[in-house]
């Protein structure tokens, strides 16, 4: 269903759609090309002299084993954050759904993570596991486990995983939540009758069903993961330790800000742009021919 | 083949009652109507049967066993739904097999199934296509065929045409009609369109604020409605209702303020100036009788013609008189004593004539 509007000439249009043009052109096609232009250049350390050096940073980025390992990294994160915050959201989604008492107030308290900054999320599971005064630090060392994220990198990935995770199940599970209310229950009760038992008729209905959102919803949280997370991960681990939990958009942000290379820092931003805009693409293309029904 | 038996099935959805103790038992094969306003329990009835709804007391027998208990997967039993309910991922060989692999059938019986129940409905060409991509016709013939395939014990239909144009839910209704017939499969059909009700029951179920007012054939509902409720539902217009008191005898029924009406088949009991409440169809009144009827409108329908007017007491007649609109002014009319129907004035409940009184045995000297 598009709905068209037809215009008496082209001059109202493009008014109409100058600021949105004049916003992404300052904050973002201007800043992008600043950096494509970066990423070609190379400075000294006083930033006195700059040199144009062609595709060099790219070249040095990609033999750099530690940019290989952060790309490793990023990997592990993202696949991990969206496969535990889709999941688990959709588990309590479905919970949601049920005909259960205090629904109401259930749902609105899984909402609520999702207000909370990526700092203060990341101070809570500080407190959490935590070796000295976290909770659950504590229960691991009382039980013999040698448990220390800020020394550990698979640790510190953990946490990670599961902080960033957690932050995203709230906004998730309201597109679930959404989602699984559009589904008529009329098609559910004949699955019934036509003999599907509950975790059948989930998995041949439900799910199904679900596609288009589940689909959305993995976009979006591959992007979160990928670019939304630098403030849990700078407030828990500063990619650490011994750069285990570096992700490509916290190395970016080290290089340039920190080791101030900016060339290197704009080659990673142009390989990160590159990223995001595949990924976008491929939600357009499938999204438009595979997960409708 | 199976036969159903519905036992004093009652609901409550929690403190409102919605069914109070439902009695039915239908035969193999037959196909019953449950009629009603909207409102008055009938899909919740038919849910309960599904095992959609759990019933708060009664049970429910399916061909001599009790599933009261049982999920709607285990009292094989198929449904068509008002909105059809079609799986919108699946096409409609999907749609209408969906049962059949759930319940492991081999695939080459599947395939010859459905290939014969496509074939019954005309949609054999369309078996590729998703429900999106059909009409509403099609996707009530796919609907209809997910529930033949299963060869179940029972069909239930909820409210199923209400979706279609006047047009269509004709001719469906006939191809529903023709399909039970040929299958020979027991049914329950749920509506709230009388018309439907009357062409499609073996037997109807008319039922009012959650209790069945009256089980009976369409015609001799038709003809000896139970009470002013379903009297009142069944048949277009729908019949008068003229108040009326009962004279010496229970012979006759005076009606308020005007002339008195001999019964035809036999007195009523009851003391005279007993409240009796009579109903006379549109049809079944004679002009030229001693009611004076002041007509505010008149639909010519072609073949007939339906006056709505007033008698001067400022009770309202509907009146249905076969060929041309009468002339203007007032009209005569009477009633015909053989059509009468009469019902408690204040219950409702209809009325019959008494046996003719036998003589009272002689008592010795």
């Amino acid at each position: 269903m598009r709905r068209k509007v037809i215009f008496p000439g082209t001059a109202l249009p493009y008014l109409l759609l100058a600021p949105q043009l004049a916003i992404t052109a300052v904050f973002f096609f201007w800043p992008a090309g600043e950096a494509v232009w970066y990423s070609f250049l190379r400075q000294d350390a006083f930033g006195i002299s700059t040199q144009f050096v062609g595709l060099e940073n790219f070249q040095d980025l990609f033999a750099d084993p530690l940019y290989l390992q952060v790309v490793r990294n990023t990997l592990v994160f993202s696949v991990s954050v969206t496969a535990i915050a889709m999941s688990v959201a959709l588990l309590l989604a479905v919970l949601a759904d049920r005909h259960i008492r205090g629904r109401e107030t259930y749902r609105t308290l899984l909402i609520w993570p999702y207000a909370v900054a990526p700092a203060v999320a990341a101070v809570l599971y500080i407190f959490l596991f935590h070796p000295n005064i976290g909770l659950f630090g504590r229960a691991l060392n009382g039980m013999g486990v040698a448990w220390d994220y800020r020394l550990n990198g698979d640790q510190a990935m953990l946490v990670v995983v599961l902080a960033a995770a957690w932050k995203q199940v709230s906004y998730n599970f309201l597109f679930f939540l959404a989602g699984l209310q559009s589904i008529p229950r009329s098609v559910l009760e004949a699955a019934a009758i036509d003999g599907a038992r509950p975790v059948r008729r989930f998995w041949t209905v439900v799910f199904p069903l679900l596609s288009p959102t589940t689909f959305f919803l993995l976009v979006i949280n591959l992007t979160y993961a990928f670019f939304d997370t630098f403030g849990i991960i700078d407030a828990l681990t500063k990619g650490g330790p011994a750069n285990a939990t570096q992700t490509l958009i916290y190395r970016a942000y080290i290089d340039g800000r920190v080791n101030l290379d900016l060339g290197s820092s704009s080659a990673q931003s142009v390989v990160l742009m590159v990223a995001v805009m595949v990924l976008t693409l491929f939600q357009f293309r499938f999204i438009e021919r595979k997960v409708h029904y | 083949m199976a036969t159903l038996t519905v036992e004093r099935v009652s609901k409550s959805f929690g403190k409102v009652p919605v069914l109070h103790g439902i009695d039915l038992s239908v035969a193999d094969g037959e196909m019953i109507v449950i009629v009603g306003a909207s409102g008055c329990g009938k899909s919740t009835l038919l849910r309960i049967v599904a095992g959609l709804e759990r019933a708060t007391e009664g049970r429910i027998v399916i061909s001599g066993a009790d599933v009261t208990r049982l999920e709607p997967a285990e009292r094989d039993i198929a449904m068509v739904f008002q909105n059809y309910a079609l799986y919108p991922h699946m096409s409609v060989f999907e749609n209408m097999s969906y049962g059949l692999r759930i319940r492991g059938v081999p695939k080459p019986e599947i395939a010859r199934r459905v290939a014969q129940a496509a074939e019954m409905l005309g949609l054999s060409g369309l078996l590729e296509r998703r429900p999106r991509e059909l009409s509403g016709g099609q996707r009530q013939r796919v609907a209809m065929g997910r529930a033949i395939v299963r060869e179940p014990k029972l069909f239930l239909f909820d409210e199923p045409l209400s979706n279609l144009d006047a047009k269509l839910r004709v001719a469906m209704r006939a191809e529903i009609k023709r399909l039970q017939r040929r299958l020979g499969v027991t049914s329950l059909f749920v509506t709230h369109d009388q018309v439907e009700a009357m062409t499609l029951g073996d037997r109807l179920v008319v039922m009012n604020q959650g209790r069945a007012a009256q089980v009976a054939t369409p015609m001799e509902i038709f003809a000896r409605p139970a009470d002013t409720y379903v009297a009142g539902f069944i048949g277009s217009p729908a019949m008068n209702f003229l108040p009326a008191t009962l004279t010496e005898g229970g012979l006759g029924a005076r009606i308020a303020d005007g002339p008195v009406v001999r019964f035809a088949d036999g007195p009523r009991p009851g003391m005279a100036g007993r409240s009796l409440t009579l109903g006379v169809r549109p049809e079944h009144f004679a002009l030229g009788g001693p009611l004076p009827l002041s007509p505010d409108l008149v639909e010519p329908l072609g073949s007939e013609t339906v006056v709505h007017g007033r008698l001067p007491s400022g009770q309202e007649i509907t009146l249905r008189l076969p060929g041309a609109p009468p002339g203007h002014g007032t009209i005569g009319i009477g009633i015909r004593p053989e059509h009468l129907h009469v019902f408690d004035g204040k219950t409702g409940l209809r009325l019959e004539a008494e046996p003719a009184i036998q003589p009272p045995p002689r008592v010795a000297a």
